[in-house]
Formats: C-alpha cells, sequence, structure tokens
C-alpha cells in the first residue's frame, strides 16, 4: 500500500462498535481540510463499518484500508483524509 | 396529406396567456415544495426505545450514536421501562432476564430461581468489559456528545414517579407523543426498539 503521512493518529484499540466510527467522527470534526487521519483499530468490524461510514458521509474519503498485528494482536489501520 | 398541412390548425386549446399563467402557477408551486422538503441532504432518524433490560438497552444507542457519526438528525423517544436508559441511577444498574431467555445456558426453571438475575447480569457485565465494550453510560454521554436529542417522555416520568433531576444533563425532557409523531413524520429511519 501507499505510505500515508497522517497528521493525526487516533488510537480506538480495545474498543468495539460503536465507539470506532464513533471517535473517528469527532477525530475529522478536529482535522483542518485535506489533513489525513490514522485510526488504529483492534476490531475486526471497524473495516466494514469505517469503509461504510466514510462512503456515506460527505466531506471525508477513505484513502487505505490496512491490516498489521502487533504482540500477536491484528490491528486494522485506516487513513481517513478530510476534503 | 399535403392538404392537411395548410388546413387551419384547430384552436380549441388555451390561449398562450392561459398556458403562461398556468406555468408561473407551476412554477411556484414546486418552488414552495423545493423549499418544504430542503433539508440539506441531512438524513433523519428517530428511535422508540420501551425497553429497559442490560440487553435492550444497547441497540437504540449504538444506532444513534452511529446514526450521528453519519450526520444524521437522531432522536430517541424513551417511554415506558426505555425511561431507565436515561435514569441515571437505574442506568448503571439495569439487569438481564435468565428466564425466557433461550440464549441462557439454562433451563427455565432453574433461570426462575430468585438470584438468576444477578448471576446472568454479572455475566454479561463481564462479556462487556472483557470485549471493551462501552458502558450504556459511556453510550449515553456520547450520543449526547455528538447532537443526539435524548427525549425522556412526560407521561411516563410521572407515572413512574421520576423526578426530572435523576435523568442525564441534556436529556429532553416534557416531551410527549406527539412530539415524536412529528419528528417520526418527517424520519427517513424509524424504529421501535
Amino acid at each position: 500500500m501507499t505510505e500515508y503521512e497522517a497528521n493525526e493518529t487516533l488510537d480506538v484499540k480495545g474498543l468495539s462498535c460503536p465507539m470506532p466510527v464513533v471517535k473517528t467522527r469527532s477525530a475529522v470534526d478536529d482535522l483542518s481540510s485535506g489533513e489525513i487521519l490514522e485510526v488504529v483499530s483492534t476490531d475486526s468490524g471497524s473495516m466494514s463499518d469505517l469503509k461504510g461510514w466514510a462512503d456515506s458521509t460527505d466531506g471525508v474519503d477513505m484513502l487505505d484500508q490496512d491490516e498489521s498485528e502487533e504482540d500477536g494482536q491484528a490491528l486494522f489501520l485506516h487513513y481517513i483524509q478530510k476534503e | 396529406m399535403s392538404s392537411d398541412a395548410d388546413a387551419p390548425v384547430e384552436t380549441t386549446t388555451a390561449s398562450v396567456e392561459d398556458l403562461q399563467a398556468q406555468i408561473q402557477a407551476l412554477e411556484e408551486e414546486v418552488s414552495d415544495l423545493r423549499e418544504a422538503t430542503d433539508d440539506g441532504g441531512q438524513k433523519s432518524m428517530t428511535i422508540i426505545a420501551t425497553k429497559g433490560t442490560l440487553d435492550m438497552a444497547y441497540p437504540p444507542l449504538i444506532l444513534a450514536s452511529t446514526a450521528a457519526a453519519f450526520g444524521w438528525d437522531v432522536v430517541v423517544f424513551h417511554t415506558f421501562w426505555g425511561l431507565d436508559i436515561l435514569h441515571e441511577k437505574k442506568s448503571k444498574n439495569l439487569k438481564l432476564s435468565a428466564v425466557g431467555n433461550p440464549s441462557m445456558p439454562m433451563p427455565n426453571a432453574v433461570a426462575a430461581l430468585p438470584f438468576m438475575d444477578s448471576v446472568a447480569t454479572n455475566m454479561m457485565e463481564k462479556k462487556i468489559e472483557d470485549n471493551g465494550t462501552a458502558t450504556i453510560e459511556e453510550l449515553i454521554e456520547t450520543s449526547l456528545d455528538m447532537g443526539v436529542d435524548l427525549q425522556a417522555c412526560q407521561m411516563t416520568i410521572e407515572l413512574m414517579g421520576y423526578d426530572e433531576d435523576e435523568f442525564y444533563d441534556g436529556v429532553t425532557t416534557g416531551v410527549g407523543a406527539a412530539t415524536a409523531i412529528q419528528h417520526m413524520a418527517d424520519a427517513d429511519v424509524q424504529l421501535m426498539i
């Protein structure tokens, strides 16, 4: 995947639905236009949920989603740009 | 064929002036309708929350906070046992019923024992904590922060003998069925939970 220079990182590790989406919304609200937010989640549902949220919400773009691993735990990474 | 084309046109239809007046009237009507339906593309959802058990308190708050994250205008109208979700003290002590719940790993005869609701509730609270699922209190605070309008049915407040001060700060009181219907009429999604 392309490496994105995130302006902010939101750590929602350990949180489950609906918190990753809800906290992402608040974090995006604090961004300036063009800035990129990296969301780090352990919730596998966040892959579908954050994509769905970004697709149906004006003013945000899901640039990329990626999976990684940390200490044997799956991590789900999301790169969201505010338009 | 050619003689038809040369024949004078029958003018039984309206005059040009009449047509212009009709077009103008229609244009005004369309413009009024546009104005009336223009909500800036914002979607809206009304949820009626009627249940006050631990398991049934989650769906309205999860859907409400998520819809607010989508930028929707959300109202949750809490009535009857659903009112307990907004009651600051009771919301922290919602119970799960072991009886009549086929998902419980015990027969109804055992589930009916006096302490079983507490056992089932403790079990669920432990699972909620282990899974990183938000508590009801967290979901209420989050929903209010996101701009969800949590409404407490005034009739039920009086029926249950609650005081308005017993609800979370930010909860709307002094509303009834008509307020809920008014929001439902314009909502894209209406749910009764």
